[in-house]
């Protein structure tokens, strides 16, 4: 259930998030469905490939897609268990997670180009200081509740214990911060820019098309989709037990959590790329809070 | 040692005997042109700098096998402009190593004619490399972990062509060099031999973004030559479209900004309100850029009092909108911290590298030709001159909200009522109602117009053949000066602040290649 949810409603939660800008930018917006239309677009198309690219770069997009592909069965709906659960499946998750930009990073180093390599760089600095924020966060969590697995993790993580509560808002702040970060949005990186010399995530599939291309903004699209339930899992843990009103709830969640990355990415500027590894420090930092509370 | 000290004054007398100094506008028989060696022509330019005045351009004209060199100073305390002119031999000792800011302008030279400046100490052309664009010999940093990015000529936005070259260090930027050349029309020398009928369009397209600007420095030197005397009322329209073309420049670069950063609800706005006051300047001549509204002589349409009480009234409705657009766009912390301290230009290397126009005035250089050289309207009343001190990205943004702000003050002001309306006929210039489009000019004779367009002091020079024809016809746009100051202000930045920086400057490509 929540593999299929993923699949067909992932880019309907980007254009949520759109049409949330462009309501705060005062514009009417691009129809909910537009990235469903560019997806069919892209499939229909040609692809083009630079002479100097190789193997690494055709082969990239499917990896992409078949990590993402892979990790959604581990992911559960918050309260259910998911396809393949066992103690410790959040680690898979991320790794797989991990695999997926190494794929991308590959492909936009193999292309030689000045810009894709930056980019690269860029993707890899952020990543890296992402990721311990991502990992202390479910680690605390793991421990607090006592539980190994995601179903565990996300089914009641308010069991934590009364006094330990303001470990999880930490948390929660923690992996929104991350979400943002690990899907290049505002304020870390603007996925709709045109100016090659401050992007990160979108100047490393420029030289990607076609079907290709759908490939990796539709495993992006998933890759959102999958931090983003877990931030809901945590953030918005009402559970009625009863599945079709739970998925109800989760999906509203995420129309919400849409809205507020529209709303963040609307008030707020992008920092410059020297104080990324700031706002990312205050990630770790607040989940080793949470450490220090759960533990305390 | 009392030779030296007595010296210079002693030129200076001289000089002043020669009747050099000008207003602005006014042309000056070539022959009356004092005439100095070239030392002391150096001495001169130098003394001016030296003394807290600027150069306003240098350039030269062949004549038989030597060139002609002429040098413009802007004494802002008189008020008025001195042009010097010398005699050099293809090769000539270089001025750029006492005067960094004429470094452009020997380049520039040394491309045109061939001239030498010896000891030049970075001669190459800033256009074409041996007749061809972009083929360029780039100052190249070596070593392992030192990489190239080579951007444009072709960029990812719908805007002009230029390559820009980066040497850096990881997301470091050591050097960065700017080639342009791609937008070279070959104006200046469409525009000899005339005037004809095409001339005034070559002066409205200068660049496209500042027509009134241009064209008004334009009707000023053809004034000049001419003995043209545009009315009272044709002046205040002139400044009208002048502040007009300001503010909508101004607020699409905040706008601009502002979109470069990723602050979504100030770029919408502004890209709206800016097309709001085009069609204020639509409203006065029927095209948003002012096209065929600036005549030599005056302007081609005048405003009655209906159409001045639309524009009175949308002109409130515009600024009500602007200060809630942008001032929530220096409000928020997030843009704050974005720009301040990216792309510092420092105040005496803008002085050093003779920045102008809102480059400089944000590097804390107090300049502007309304002030400094007033001419038309701007001579009975003018908006004040906004300075700030630190020369970053912030500077020129709120430089730009600080005039933005000026400007409709100053619009408010002089809208208030017509100057002179009896003077009302006399808008239309006469030539313009015979098929003659241009007036006749004084033969042999030198004329300069100076204007403040939105980026900076707009110089216009020109000289007359036997027949009153132009021999040779020279424009400085304020980019001439200021692309230098780009590619200084990213030396020691970071590769991803060079949108922001090159916005917060906005030079014009065309400009510059003319």
């Amino acid at each position: 259930m929540s593999l299929l949810l993923a699949l067909i409603l992932s880019p309907l939660f980007l254009g949520i998030i759109v049409r949330t800008k462009a309501f705060f930018a005062g514009r009417k917006g691009q129809p909910l469905l537009q990235f469903y239309y560019d997806l069919v677009k892209l499939l229909r198309k040609g692809v083009v490939y630079s002479s100097s690219t190789t193997l690494v770069f055709r082969l990239s997009p499917w990896l992409a897609l078949a990590t993402v592909g892979t990790a959604l069965f581990i992911l559960p709906l918050p309260g259910y268990s998911g396809w393949i659960s066992f103690p410790g499946d959040f680690f898979v998750l991320f790794s797989l997670l991990g695999v997926l930009r190494f794929s991308l990073v590959c492909s936009a180093l193999d292309t030689g180009s000045s810009f894709e390599g930056m980019g690269a760089s860029r993707e890899m600095f952020i990543s890296f200081l992402a990721e311990p924020a991502l990992l202390l966060s479910f680690l605390v969590l793991a421990f607090g509740l006592e539980g190994y697995t995601l179903k565990e993790i996300l089914s009641h993580p308010f069991s934590i214990g009364a006094g330990r509560t303001v470990a999880l808002y930490f948390i929660s702040v923690s992996l929104l911060i991350v979400l943002l970060a690990e899907n290049s949005r505002i304020p870390f990186d603007d996925p709709n820019t045109h100016l090659e010399l401050t992007m990160i995530h979108e100047v490393m599939v420029l030289d990607h098309s076609g079907p290709d291309l759908a490939g990796i903004l539709y495993s992006s699209a998933l890759k959102l989709w999958i931090l983003g339930s877990l931030w809901v899992g945590i953030s918005i843990p009402v559970r009625w037990g009863i599945f079709y009103i739970d998925v109800l709830v989760f999906l509203g969640s995420m129309g919400l959590l849409a809205v507020i990355i529209g709303i963040i990415e609307s008030i707020l500027a992008r920092v410059r790329m020297i104080r990324v590894s700031h706002a990312l420090s205050l990630a770790t930092v607040l989940a080793g809070l949470a450490l220090l509370w759960t533990i305390g | 040692m009392y030779l030296k000290l007595y010296f210079p004054s002693f030129q200076r007398y001289f000089r002043e005997w020669g009747v050099s100094e000008m207003r602005n506008g006014e042309s000056i028989a070539l022959k009356d042109l004092p005439y100095l060696e070239f030392l002391r022509f150096k001495t001169v330019l130098q003394d001016a700098v030296r003394t807290g005045n600027r150069i306003l351009g240098l350039w030269a004209v062949p004549s038989g096998k030597e060139y002609s060199m002429f040098g413009a100073i802007l004494y802002p305390s008189t008020q008025s402009v001195e042009i010097l002119h010398s005699t050099v031999e293809k090769t000539y000792p270089s001025l750029t190593l006492d005067l960094p800011c004429l470094h452009w302008f020997e380049r520039d030279l040394s491309e045109r004619f061939g001239m030498i400046p010896q000891e030049h100490p970075w001669l190459k052309p800033i256009r074409f490399y041996k007749g061809e664009v972009g083929k360029v010999e780039f100052f190249q940093v070596m070593g392992e972990e030192v990489h190239e990015v080579a951007v444009g000529p072709v960029h990812a936005g719908v805007i002009e062509p230029g390559h820009f070259r980066f040497q850096c260090y990881g997301e470091k930027v050591f050097h960065l060099e700017i080639s342009l050349g791609y937008q070279h029309r070959g104006v200046e020398r469409a525009l000899t031999n005339g005037p004809n009928e095409r001339s005034i369009h070559y002066a409205e397209t200068l660049a496209g973004d500042t027509t009134i600007g241009h064209t008004t420095a334009y009707a000023l030197l053809m004034e000049g030559l001419s003995g043209l005397l545009p009315s009272l009322h044709s002046e205040w329209i002139r400044a009208i479209s002048l502040e007009l073309e300001r503010l909508a420049n101004h607020i699409g670069d905040i706008g601009a900004l502002s979109g470069d950063i990723g602050f979504l609800p100030t770029q919408s706005y502004c890209g709206r309100i800016r097309g709001d006051v085009l069609n204020l300047t639509a409203l006065l001549c029927g095209n948003r850029f002012g096209r065929s509204l600036v005549r030599p002589g005056g302007v081609r349409y005048t405003i009655e009092r209906e159409r001045l009480d639309i524009l009175r009234g949308k002109l409130r409705e515009i600024e009500n909108d602007t200060i809630s657009a942008i001032e929530l766009f220096f409000e928020t912390p997030s843009v704050r911290a974005r720009l301040e301290g990216t792309g510092i230009v420092p105040t005496d290397v803008a002085r050093e590298l003779g920045l102008v126009g809102v480059a400089a005035r944000a590097s804390g250089i107090p300049m502007d030709i309304r002030k400094d050289l007033p001419w038309g309207f701007f001579r009975i009343q003018s908006p004040s001159v906004g300075v700030h001190p630190s020369g970053d990205c912030y500077a020129r943004a709120f430089l730009r909200w600080v005039e933005i702000q000026e400007s409709f003050r100053f619009l408010h002001r002089i809208t208030e009522s017509f100057p002179e309306e009896s003077s009302m006929k006399e808008t239309f210039p006469s030539i313009d109602s015979g098929t003659r489009t241009y007036p006749f000019l004084l033969p042999d004779t030198l004329g300069i117009g100076i204007t403040e367009g939105w980026r900076g002091e707009i110089f216009h020079v020109a000289a007359t053949d036997r027949e009153g024809k132009f021999a040779w016809y020279r424009v400085f746009d304020p980019s001439f000066h200021n692309w230098i100051g780009l590619a200084y202000a990213m030396r020691g930045g970071e590769i991803s602040d060079f949108p922001l920086c090159n916005k917060s400057f906005n030079l014009s490509y065309c400009g510059h290649d003319l």
